[in-house]
């Protein structure tokens, strides 16, 4: 995943503000981690690498941790997170092609964020109403039996959202562009 | 303490260095116990591979040859119905995510796995245990040999060498149970990393994972 503009130097300074306020053993890695992940909602690459930098240790060791524990993520969390369920009851009734779905039309896989960071897909195990089976949640908003054809109406409704969010911003900046020719 | 301890393994008497682990005791007097991820240099061992289940008298269950020091008039067996049993569960499992295109692998005939087959009476075939088929790219991106994972036995004397006799510290695990590889950081090819190829880590490899390109059969 690359970086956003501006980006690198939050990452970096996060690490360094983390490094400086904790002790920088082997022993000490997942609150590390942990906090790093706490401040970007993610891992990338680069703290990573900054993290082993600082506690002297190999980079690899760094990602097999953090790939291990589910807790960690690799990927920037999206401006939409959609969140698959496939425990037990959602499993049963199709839940996987619910997520698979989902993979084709945001055209990412399941743990993955869709590189204009619009969206991002995730699994969970059991959301806690298995009336509803096969459960998503969308951005914190819990939708119910979630067939293929609701998947479309939820893709679309998200979509329309981004519509409005872009269309609001674009004025601006055709005004700024405006101003920069004359 | 004496110069030697006395231990019997397979009714043979032999004499050998107190503190010895028994899997290496055993090896260099000749008698074979599988074993894929054991390092004899390694002071707290894997014991990661489950193939090096031995008998000793007094205790009742399989232990690990890899991680039990040698006792003065220590009995051992190196077969017996539980531990023929648990090998070959073992093995099977280790089967189960392997490629096993023998005729087309680099380290046919001179694999640890095949060695193992031959010297336990196990078949090369997926027979309990379906295959995972984990699909994996292979990374042929250094010079002089190439990493393919589906042959891939996760033993570790791969990382061992890359770290302790190369110092490279560019192999390592990842991931979990069902989905863990050896992998550089970010599953980065071999040659965008300060790897110098030494090619340690393919003389240390046991099966045909790590090889080299000019023993590639086409």
């Amino acid at each position: 995943m690359s970086l956003i503009e501006g980006e690198k130097e939050h990452i970096l300074a996060c690490v360094k503000e983390v490094l400086g306020e904790n002790t920088k053993t082997r022993e000490n890695l997942i609150p590390l981690l942990q906090q790093v992940q706490h401040k970007l909602g993610y891992l990338p690459s680069l703290a990573m690498e900054k993290i082993a930098e600082g506690v002297n240790v190999p980079t690899v060791d760094i990602y097999g941790l953090a790939t291990f524990y589910n807790q960690f993520r690799m990927n920037p969390p999206g401006k939409h997170q959609v969140k698959v369920c496939l425990g037990t009851a959602c499993y049963m009734v199709g839940g996987d092609i619910t997520l698979e779905s989902f993979e084709r039309r945001m055209e990412i896989k399941e743990g993955e964020t869709s590189p204009d960071r619009l969206f991002s897909l995730e699994r969970v195990a059991c959301v806690g109403c298995c009336t509803l089976a096969p459960v998503v949640v969308v951005d914190d908003k819990v939708e119910g039996k979630v067939t293929p054809t609701r998947v479309d109406g939820i893709m679309l409704a998200l979509n329309e959202e981004n519509g409005k969010a872009a269309a609001e911003q674009k004025p601006d900046q055709s005004e700024g562009d405006d101003n920069g020719h004359s | 303490m004496s110069e030697h301890v006395n231990i019997t393994i397979d009714d043979r008497e032999i004499k050998v260095r107190p503190g010895e682990k028994l899997l290496w005791a055993a090896l260099e007097n000749d008698i074979y116990i599988p074993h894929l991820c054991a390092i004899k240099e390694e002071s707290r061992p894997n014991a990661s591979c489950r193939l090096c289940f031995v008998e000793i008298d007094g205790i009742d269950y399989p232990v690990a040859a890899c991680t039990r020091q040698v006792e003065e008039g220590m009995v051992v067996k190196t077969r017996s119905t539980k531990v023929d049993r648990l090998v070959k569960t073992a093995f099977e499992l280790l089967l189960s995510d392997h490629n096993l295109k023998c005729s087309e692998c680099p380290a046919n005939r001179n694999c640890a796995l095949q060695r193992i087959a031959k010297e336990r009476g196990l078949k090369l075939k997926h027979n309990r245990f379906k295959p995972i088929g984990r699909e994996f790219e292979l990374d042929d991106s250094p010079a002089e040999f190439a990493f393919d994972r589906s042959r891939c036995v996760l033993c570790g004397q791969c990382i061992w060498a890359d770290r302790v006799g190369a110092e490279a510290w560019i192999f390592g695990f990842a991931n979990r149970g069902i989905d863990r590889v050896v992998t550089t950081f970010n599953n980065l090819p071999l040659a965008e990393l300060k790897c110098n190829e030494c090619t340690l880590c393919v003389d240390a490899c046991p099966v045909g994972a790590l090889y080299y390109k000019r023993e590639q059969k086409v």
